[in-house]
């Protein structure tokens, strides 16, 4: 188990190396910077030279990289090329935001999913098919198509929710809610559909079991199966899934966040994008790689917890 | 299931198969004429998609504007058609890109292994780690919007797990015969890589390729709808999604062909991948998820009145739905109180299916047809099997190991069998299970308790199942095969341990077994099954005397310890036929050496020929002479 979480924060490293170095590599291939678009296409050459030279635009790539580098080490990620902000400070005043946003519909996505597949697969028939059904749209459909309805109509026709902005828990807890409930319910619904049908599956696979039909063998109630030792060993897939989806969410927060106009760093990085702002998408390079590592060593803990073979070695 | 060769489905059968099937059949083609359509758009439509109509502004469909008019008066058909090309265009460059990192290196991985296995499965580990939706943006960023590149980037960047297991599909393929003897014929590494391995693996790189295709087409339309790639007015399905968004209220209709157009392409890829997937891989399809039916048998064969602990008259059970398979046959025996009776046959007899319809556990797709298992004198019903397991009737089951649930300590498992079947609670229960484990012969039960089944011997495995088995007390065993998965040594310690249990609580057992050795040991009645009928039920003393059926006289000259040293074993040729192949007359007659003609006729009936001794078959004289003169 130790070995395991070692050998994953061990791959941390090289891995947040391989970002940003891809980044960096990547963004010197091109002619065309941020002195560019800052100044626009009519700006003189020597303008822009100027400016390639106030940003640092003009040394070679792994020069800069290792400047970048060695700020990074010291907790300085630099400033933004076009609001010339603190980038670190920005993103950790957005993660509020994106966390609030991800983990809420994470907790959604699994209450509402497992109780699906674990229905579906205990009783099988129509209601095993409405989740199949659900699961399909959940899949097809975009979330940002989803977002777009959900605010036509819970915002614009019946007037439930505001269509756009956050408020932060610490602000209202009410409005908070009120604020999150349609981008969440727009993000939720591929999560639902996925841990929905590993639920199913996995819970399907467990009853077939021989150890289920020795504790139906040994009298023992339905009830007490299903929840306690069917729930418990299907629950290592199921995790997994989680896994899956909580990095997707993190992922697909760029287009909810967008829709909804959330300040996190899902529109954080559709804006630096569009601005070719490259210190703030390193940073959130680094900082989206991070998050990804984190839910995999949660995901870890959880096999720990639920395998005891895992646990033992 | 079956260990045999995989019948892998050639190359023009896996087209077939998936065409087959009715949603293969619409998905692939729906993705042809989408294709088809987007590629030949300048002569499919009317209008082109930037031509702008002002007398038709935000139309709803109509004879001339298939789809309607955008804010500008544009058509959707023209618009989708126009924007499908760059949708799957995209989709192309992402698989063509994965495809091109992932499958040389997973058949490079696997088909060498060592170092290059090592390091090429570290870089897939650290693509899979990789948050592609933020690299995707910084290479949009640097390319200038360029959505062939992200398209690309993302092919590469999700290339991870197609990796895997194109390299997990490559060691299995590298161990395979056909492999190594191409190898021996002199092909070279590379032409047995791209022949064999890639053939192998075909099934896996189609299944999640077009699962990245779905994924893929979902990046495209999102990284589109954000105005991320081909700028305005240029078509596009995700920014036809944002520029609906913008009047959604007034005019709901325009976000409906874009979202269904990128819905029904997502589900066509994903249905695809889907059914490649069944049509390729072992595993059935978990159809038959409803319960086991437990049906009554019709009226007017009410279960007869029987003095016996267990009564099975006339047991009929079949598989399947709308044209069930029967498995057992119109089996009846009897089990009295503390009688110990041995079921014999060789694998496909119904040997466990015969035991799981005496505990009321069929397999989910299987269904009573008729018959009556009749216990201390009442006919059961499915709710009545309920109360009575574990009380009255316990099992013990083939696959010790199997049989315990992994995730829990074995104190906590028997102590859960104990507090539902005795109702004991708190250190009650603690001490009955270091009871019922030292009953069972576990030395340092309390040890014992503490561990997980993982952490147990097989034989060890099978003492707790007995020790959860025998907590409430049954009056019945049902063992199906308790000692086949052990240690020959094992077997003999877990039998003198199952044969004490029984002396000293004066249970019932029913031994359902392959090995006549261990049936003649245990128990004074026997059963001779043979697909799905009882063929011999005798005394065991009598049926090893004189077998009075072929397949039971064969069974007993097929064990080892009849063949003297030195001398072969007689095998019984052939294997029992498969339930849909059962013949109408004797189903042993094939694999007969006394079969004739008339045994291929009508159905052989179950009769008497002794005291307590019947046989399934016309040539029991001839039986009985031959193994005289023997």
């Amino acid at each position: 188990m130790l070995r395991l979480l070692a050998n994953r924060l061990a791959l941390s490293v090289p891995l947040l190396f391989v970002v940003s170095v891809l980044v960096f590599g990547l963004a010197s291939l091109v002619p065309g910077d941020a002195a560019r678009t800052i100044l626009g296409e009519q700006a003189t050459p020597e303008a822009v030279a100027y400016l390639r030279n106030q940003l640092g635009l003009d040394q070679p790539w792994y020069e800069r990289y290792g400047s970048w580098l060695a700020g990074v080490l010291h907790g300085d990620f630099g400033t933004s090329i076009l609001s010339g902000q603190d980038v670190w400070t920005t993103l950790n005043t957005r993660l509020g935001v994106t966390l609030s946003l991800v983990l809420t519909a994470l907790v959604v996505s699994t209450v509402i999913g497992v109780a699906l597949g674990l229905v579906s697969a205990v009783r099988g028939g129509v209601l095993g098919r409405v989740v199949d059904v659900l699961s399909l749209i959940g899949l097809a459909l975009p979330n940002f198509w989803i977002a777009i309805v959900l605010v036509s109509l819970f915002a614009v026709q019946f007037r439930l929710f505001p269509a756009t902005g956050y408020v932060p828990l610490t602000a209202s807890p009410s409005e908070w809610i009120s604020s999150l409930a349609m981008p969440v319910a727009a993000l939720s619904l591929l999560g639902i559909a996925i841990i929905g049908k590993q639920t199913r599956d996995s819970v399907l696979d467990t009853l077939g079991a021989e150890y289920v039909r020795v504790l139906r063998a040994n009298g023992v109630s339905e009830r007490r199966i299903v929840f306690v030792h069917v729930l418990r060993n299907a629950a290592i897939p199921i995790v997994t899934a989680m896994g899956v989806v909580a990095v997707g969410m993190v992922g697909g927060s760029v287009f909810i966040e967008s829709v909804f106009v959330l300040p996190g760093l899902g529109s954080l990085a559709t804006q630096s994008t569009l601005d070719h702002d490259l210190p703030v998408i390193l940073g959130l390079g680094v900082y989206f790689t991070m998050l990804v590592i984190v839910v995999n060593v949660l995901v870890d803990l959880a096999y720990g917890f639920l395998n005891p073979k895992v646990r033992a070695s | 299931m079956s260990s045999g060769v995989q019948a892998r489905p050639a190359r023009g059968g896996l087209v077939r198969a998936v065409l087959r099937t009715p949603r293969g059949a619409v998905a692939v083609v729906f993705l042809a004429l989408l294709t088809t359509a987007c590629v030949c758009a300048p002569l499919l439509t009317r209008f082109g998609p930037l031509d702008q109509h002002i007398d038709a502004v935000r139309g709803l469909p109509s004879g001339t504007y298939w789809l309607g008019t955008d804010v500008l008066g544009r058509d959707l058909l023209s618009r989708i058609l126009f924007g499908g090309r760059s949708s799957l265009l995209g989709v192309v460059e992402a698989v063509v890109a994965q495809l091109l990192v992932a499958v040389p290196a997973g058949l490079v991985a696997g088909y060498f292994g060592g170092l290059v296995d090592r390091a090429l499965m570290r870089l897939a580990e650290l693509l899979m780690s990789i948050p592609a939706i933020m690299i995707l943006l910084a290479v949009l960023a640097i390319f200038g919007n360029s959505l062939p590149v992200a398209m690309i980037a993302l092919g590469v960047l999700s290339s991870g797990g197609l990796m895997r297991l194109v390299r997990g599909a490559a060691l299995v393929a590298r161990e395979e015969l056909y492999v190594t003897a191409a190898e021996l014929m002199g092909l070279s590494r590379t032409q047995v890589m791209l022949r064999h391995v890639l053939g192998r693996c075909r099934g896996v790189i189609i299944v999640q390729t077009s699962l990245f295709a779905a994924i893929a087409l979902g990046v495209q339309t999102g990284l589109t709808f954000l105005g991320l790639g081909p700028q305005p007015p240029e078509p596009t399905w995700g920014g036809m999604v944002a520029e609906a968004a913008s009047v959604f209220s007034q005019d709901p209709w325009m976000l409906v062909p874009p979202g269904t157009i990128i819905a029904l392409t997502v589900l066509a890829f994903g249905v695809l991948g889907d059914v490649v997937r069944d049509a390729t891989s072992e595993r059935q399809s978990a159809a038959g998820t409803g319960r086991a039916r437990h049906r009554t048998a019709p009226a007017g064969t009410a279960a007869a009145p029987s003095d016996a602990l267990l009564s099975v008259q006339g047991l009929s059970v079949a598989v399947g739905g709308d044209t069930p398979l029967r498995l057992l046959d119109d089996v009846s025996f009897e089990i009295a109180a503390g009688e110990v009776v041995g079921l014999v046959g060789e694998s496909g007899s119904g040997k466990s299916m015969t035991a799981r319809a005496l505990i009321g556990l069929l397999p989910t797709n299987c269904l009573v047809e008729s018959g009556h298992v009749v216990f201390d004198g009442k006919a059961l019903r499915e709710a009545d099997f309920r109360a009575l397991r574990g009380r009255e009737i316990a099992m013990i089951s083939q696959e010790p190991m199997a049989a315990l649930d992994p995730s829990f300590r074995i104190g906590s498992l028997v102590g859960e069998v104990v507090r539902t079947l005795e109702g004991k609670r708190g250190k009650a229960v603690t001490e009955r299970v270091v009871e019922l484990l030292t009953m069972v012969e576990i030395p340092d039960a309390a040890d014992v308790a503490r561990r997980y089944p993982h952490q147990i011997s097989g034989g060890m495995a099978q003492r707790v199942a007995i020790a959860m088995a025998l907590a409430g007390g049954p009056r019945l065993l049902i063992a199906d095969e308790p000692t086949t998965a052990l240690d020959v040594t094992v077997q003999a310690e877990i039998l003198d341990l199952l044969r004490r249990l029984q002396q000293e609580n004066g249970m019932a057992v029913l031994l359902v077994s392959h090995n006549l050795g261990v049936i003649a040991d245990m128990c004074s009645e026997v059963l001779v099954l043979y697909a799905g009928q009882v063929v011999e039920q005798a005394a065991v003393d009598a049926l090893f005397a004189a077998p009075a059926h072929p397949y039971a006289a064969a069974l007993l000259a097929s064990s080892p310890e009849k063949a003297g040293i030195g001398q072969p074993i007689r095998a019984i040729p052939g294997t029992v036929p498969s339930p849909e192949d059962w013949p109408t007359g004797c189903r042993f007659a094939n694999r007969c050496e006394l079969a004739e003609p008339e045994c291929r006729g009508e159905a052989i009936p179950l009769v008497d020929v002794g005291a307590d001794h019947r046989s399934r078959c016309i040539r029991i004289p001839v039986l009985l002479e031959q193994e005289a003169t023997r």
